[in-house]
């Protein structure tokens, strides 16, 4: 079928709660609304009210009771409204849902996924539009993925519940609304690998969530330009598919990461230097990043100037040294 | 819905029957019982106090002047319910029945926790504030919602009340009804901080009320009425009736930790205050008093109470050595290649350490 995104993790979520019954859904305004994005539209008709329910207005309040839940064999699947909102239920995930299994020794596992719609270009004022991945890639004992088409998202949120492990979901918000196939018979690839999207041989884009399609769209300017770019979708942002990356990389011999988020200290250092350590022999340029800039995330008016765009991936593979080629 | 204007008695702290008839007083074996639980606690205590002076623990908070809440609390718990925990609470786990060498795991440092949670129906002690608070409204409800017959105690410091946690662990078990017993042991001090510059309300269980839970004020070194309230809120809870907040009002003698110099904040002849209204001296007193209790019996607890803490000195001996390799083993289900990376590192670094130390003449 064609699916939108946002359809495609209603699918997931509500095929999640028909599978399993431990799986349950709740955060704010998910119940008869439907969330203010309209990803979990119809489950709590569906499945009713004990399983898909709106909570109080406190996120620390989510996370922390659906820690408790998990603990007694539930399955919670919990939104948070926006990227921003999640901030106060940071202390919950960082020192309990990410260490409570470390903590006992395995004992106790916390199966459960948090969904963050996160990034900007929707137009969004202020607190609707953080790329705030770093914070959950940094926490050990999270996995972190974000999804860049419909499949992905189907499958990677079915697999994200199935995950023994606690996962935090991010959705490109933007992308909610991007169609595509999906087909719930085909299982997709596993959630914790990065998929090459466009194969290249002269230089690699790393983009995740928002970022594929503009990379993707980079790499079709790039062609006109006389560079083959290859494109990875990176899907799991933690743990990181060194593998699938690295074989890339020492073909191609150039990177280029790509995100949203402010470059200080954001993801696409970690990616950097990642690659710099494991390809360095293989490398012709350094490998670049390319992000939003060091800036609290601007209002709507400004905010192409701060998003990547093409022509801003299109650069920094121009600055790859061709002339040393 | 509203506390009682004073904390709410059974045994007085001179070891006398309060006029207070709101509660029976529980039968003379539970009164036995929490006095026994309370001497071995009280020794159990002094010996963690010792291991931390000779550098066996790294840290104890104490419970020393707690020890009615803590098995006042733990002792009405029912076979299927839940204890949250937190740093405090080393003798309400010892209570709680689980080995006392797994109670200390995470205060000598050999891990961040020690027993099995589902074994003992406990969770891990917490330590950040009042989030333990949330764990257990979701975990009461969780059961509610599953139609089983469980209900949830979790243990909460004065100064934890502050915390956001606090608000909206109250809150939610409201809202969903939880079958969760929040039990605030008040000891009048967070490290250095007063009550008085922790909140304005009129007492702690006044808080609940804002919510739609009742509060219920009890005087938490009356480890009678600890049990009596505490029992009445988990059978309350379990029967469908929704979360209480009681709020136990004692003292803490000890320092914070060991880490801690009280001298900084606090006068001696509050903490002397204090012992005159000791947990034990008054059920002592009463079970004495009544004839519920003879010299024989005593000396039989006192004795029972040294064979604990001699087993704690003994096995405490040992060390508690943890493979380094374990570091690695359990923050996913399955070890990522990264992982297994930095497991090998230090695998080489400790076989070259190893062989250095072979190196060196005997
Ligand atoms: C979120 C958080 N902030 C600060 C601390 C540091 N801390 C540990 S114990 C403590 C005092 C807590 O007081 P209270 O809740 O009254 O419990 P008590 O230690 O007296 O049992 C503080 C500030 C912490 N553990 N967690």
């Amino acid at each position: 079928m064609i699916a939108t995104m946002a359809a495609a993790l209603n699918a997931a979520l509500r095929d999640c709660l028909r599978e399993d019954p431990s799986v349950i859904v709740f955060g704010e305004d998910v119940g008869p609304l439907g969330g203010v994005f309209r990803v979990t539209d119809g489950l709590a008709r569906e499945f009713g009210e004990e399983r898909c329910f709106d909570t109080p207005l406190a996120e620390s309040g989510i996370v922390g009771t659906a820690v408790g839940m998990a603990m007694y064999g539930l399955r919670p699947v919990v939104e948070m409204q926006f990227d921003a909102f999640a901030y106060p239920a940071f202390e919950q995930i960082a020192s309990h849902v990410a260490k409570m299994r470390n903590r006992t020794r395995g004992r106790v596992a916390l199966p459960m996924v948090i969904r963050i719609p996160y990034g900007g270009g929707i137009g969004g004022v202020e607190h609707h539009c953080d790329s705030s991945e770093a914070y959950y890639t940094h926490t050990a004992g999270l996995r972190v993925v974000t999804p860049g088409t419909p499949a992905d998202a189907y499958w990677m949120l079915r697999q994200a519940v199935a995950s023994p492990d606690p996962v935090v979901f991010l959705e490109p918000k933007r992308r909610y609304w991007a169609r595509g196939e999906v087909d719930p018979a085909v299982p997709g690839t596993p959630m914790d690998r990065a998929v090459v999207r466009r194969e290249g041989t002269d230089v690699t884009l790393l983009a995740y969530g928002p970022m594929v399609q503009t990379a993707l769209e980079a790499a079709e300017a790039a062609a006109e330009e006389g560079w083959s770019a290859e494109v990875i979708d990176l899907r799991s942002l933690s743990p990181f598919d060194d593998e699938t990356v690295t074989a890339s990389v020492r073909r191609t011999g150039r990177a280029v990461v790509v995100h949203e988020a402010q470059s200080f200290c954001g993801y696409g250092a970690e990616v950097a230097a990642r690659v710099t350590e494991r390809c360095f022999h293989h490398l012709h340029a350094p490998v670049l990043r390319v992000g939003g800039f060091d800036i609290p995330y601007p209002p709507p008016a400004l905010e192409e100037h701060h998003l990547p765009g093409v022509d801003r991936i299109l650069d920094a593979v121009a600055r790859l040294q061709w002339e040393h080629a | 819905m509203l506390p009682s204007p004073q904390p709410l008695g059974l045994i007085d702290p001179d070891g006398k029957r309060t006029a207070y008839r709101g509660h029976p007083l529980p039968p003379p074996e539970v009164l036995r019982e929490l006095h026994r639980r309370m001497v071995i606690g009280r020794r159990f205590d002094r010996q963690a106090g010792a291991l931390t002076r000779q550098g066996r623990l790294a840290v104890y908070p104490s419970s020393h002047g707690q020890e009615a809440c803590q098995i006042g609390g733990v002792l009405a718990l029912g076979p299927g319910d839940w204890l949250f925990p937190t740093y405090r609470d080393s003798v309400a786990l010892l209570t709680r029945g689980i080995d006392p060498v797994e109670v200390l795991t995470l205060l000598r440092g050999s891990w961040h926790s020690g027993y099995d949670p589902y074994r003992y129906k406990t969770g891990p002690q917490c330590t950040p504030l009042a989030t333990n608070a949330l764990h257990a409204v979701g975990l009461a409800d969780a059961a509610r919602r599953r139609g089983d017959d469980v209900a949830v105690l979790v243990l909460m410091g004065d100064g934890a009340t502050s915390e956001g946690d606090a608000h909206e662990a109250f809150n939610f078990a409201a809202v969903y009804g939880a079958p969760v017993v929040f039990l605030i042991q008040n000891n009048g001090w967070a490290i250095s901080v007063p009550l008085e510059k922790q909140s304005k309300a009129p007492t702690l269980a006044h808080k609940a009320v804002g919510y739609g839970i009742p509060g219920r004020l009890v005087d938490g070194n009356d480890a009678a009425i600890v049990y009596a309230v505490v029992h009445d809120a988990l059978e309350k809870a379990r029967g469908g009736g929704g979360p209480t907040v009681v709020e136990a009002v004692t003292y803490r003698i000890e320092a914070h930790t060991n880490a801690d110099d009280p001298t900084r904040y606090r006068d001696d002849e509050e903490v002397a205050a204090w012992r005159r209204r000791d947990p034990i001296d008054r059920m002592e007193a009463y079970l004495r008093g009544n004839g519920l209790i003879d010299d024989a019996a005593l000396d039989g607890v006192r004795a029972e109470a040294e064979e604990v803490a001699a087993g704690v000195r003994e096995r405490m001996r040992a060390d508690d050595h943890v493979a380094p390799a374990e570091l690695f083993a359990h923050v996913y289900a399955e070890q990522t290649p990264q992982l297994r990376e930095q497991a090998a590192l230090l695998a080489a670094e400790l076989a070259a350490d190893a062989d250095v130390d072979q190196e060196v003449p005997a």
